[in-house]
């Protein structure tokens, strides 16, 4: 397993908005541990909240990040609100919009919609609403050292950005 | 049109309720934002946006929490702030009161003076 839980950008507009998608599928080991049957209860596999949440930080911190070329290192520092209304289910597509409201040297906070199309009639529906923040962590470092290389954008980051036809840039923060 | 003392308050009120999911009755005006309400790090970076979208201002996050000040040894020595530090704390928060803290200069305790009534005040005259 890999830890990307989007699985293509399809807007990038610099440090406005992000939307990305994921394909939500059977094949994900994680659904068959949320929910197993128990005692007469079938399964019910839906993709965890948190991992929709982490969709959307990872959807987010590409817009921050790419807001100033990925050369600050973008650590989400709190959930601020994530409210829930529906589950995604194997054969979903989950689409995340995620906009920045405010940006700085310091860091970002964004707003995030979770969007569930069903795969039956193609329709949309909101099914979370997610405002995160993030951290410039080199500076808000409170004493901290950290590496030189940006070990927030790794080439998973990259790789997904130019599969979905963004050019990354063309060289971020290397020891 | 300006805006009063009362009306600072309880706008200050509503962002922190919602920066720091704490419930409306905790939010008293004496409230310390770390020691009372749990205020982190992140969440004075999640303040100042919120305090800037609500009240249409702009605030630099070191105007409003001096942590460049706390982090300078020309202002502290052995954790507790010099006369030289408390000197500029006030000219940085001329609307904040320092006297308690002025007792002990601990840089741990320094959080203390955030209270929800020196936020709004700060705020107020930032209005003008």
């Amino acid at each position: 397993m890999r830890w990307i839980w989007i699985d293509r950008i399809i807007e990038l507009e610099t440090a406005v908005r992000c939307v990305a998608i994921k394909n939500v599928s059977l094949a994900e080991d994680v659904l068959h541990d949320h929910f197993p049957a128990r005692g007469s209860r079938p399964p019910r596999p839906v993709l965890p909240n948190t991992l929709i949440i982490e969709g959307m930080a990872q959807t987010a911190g590409i817009l921050v990040g790419h807001a100033n070329d990925f050369v600050e290192k973008v650590i989400l520092a709190k959930i601020a609100k994530a409210k829930f209304t529906d589950a995604a289910r194997p054969g979903d597509t989950i689409r995340y919009t995620a906009t920045i409201e405010r940006l700085d040297t310091m860091g970002a906070s964004v707003t995030g919609i979770v969007e569930r199309v069903n795969p039956l009639d193609g329709g949309r529906r909101p099914m979370a609403s997610i405002e995160l923040m993030f951290s410039h962590v080199d500076h808000n470092r409170s004493g901290l050292a950290f590496p030189q290389r940006n070990f927030v954008f790794t080439d998973l980051f990259m790789d997904l950005l130019r599969q979905s036809g963004f050019a990354p840039p063309e060289s971020i923060g290397t020891d | 049109m300006t805006t009063t003392q009362e009306e600072v308050l309880g706008k200050v009120q509503e962002v922190l309720v919602d920066a720091l999911g704490v419930d409306d009755d905790e939010v008293s005006a004496e409230a310390k934002l770390v020691a009372d309400l749990g205020a982190e790090s992140i969440d004075f970076l999640d303040i100042v946006f919120r305090l800037e979208k609500a009240f249409g201002i702009k605030i630099e996050q070191s105007e409003l929490f001096p942590d460049n000040v706390l982090n300078d040894p020309q202002y502290v020595v052995d954790g507790k702030v010099t006369d030289n530090g408390m000197q500029e704390l006030r000219r940085r928060l001329p609307h904040t009161s320092l006297d308690e803290f002025d007792k002990s200069r601990s840089v741990d305790e320094f959080s203390n003076v955030f209270t929800v009534d020196a936020i709004a005040k700060f705020v107020q005259n930032k209005l003008g």
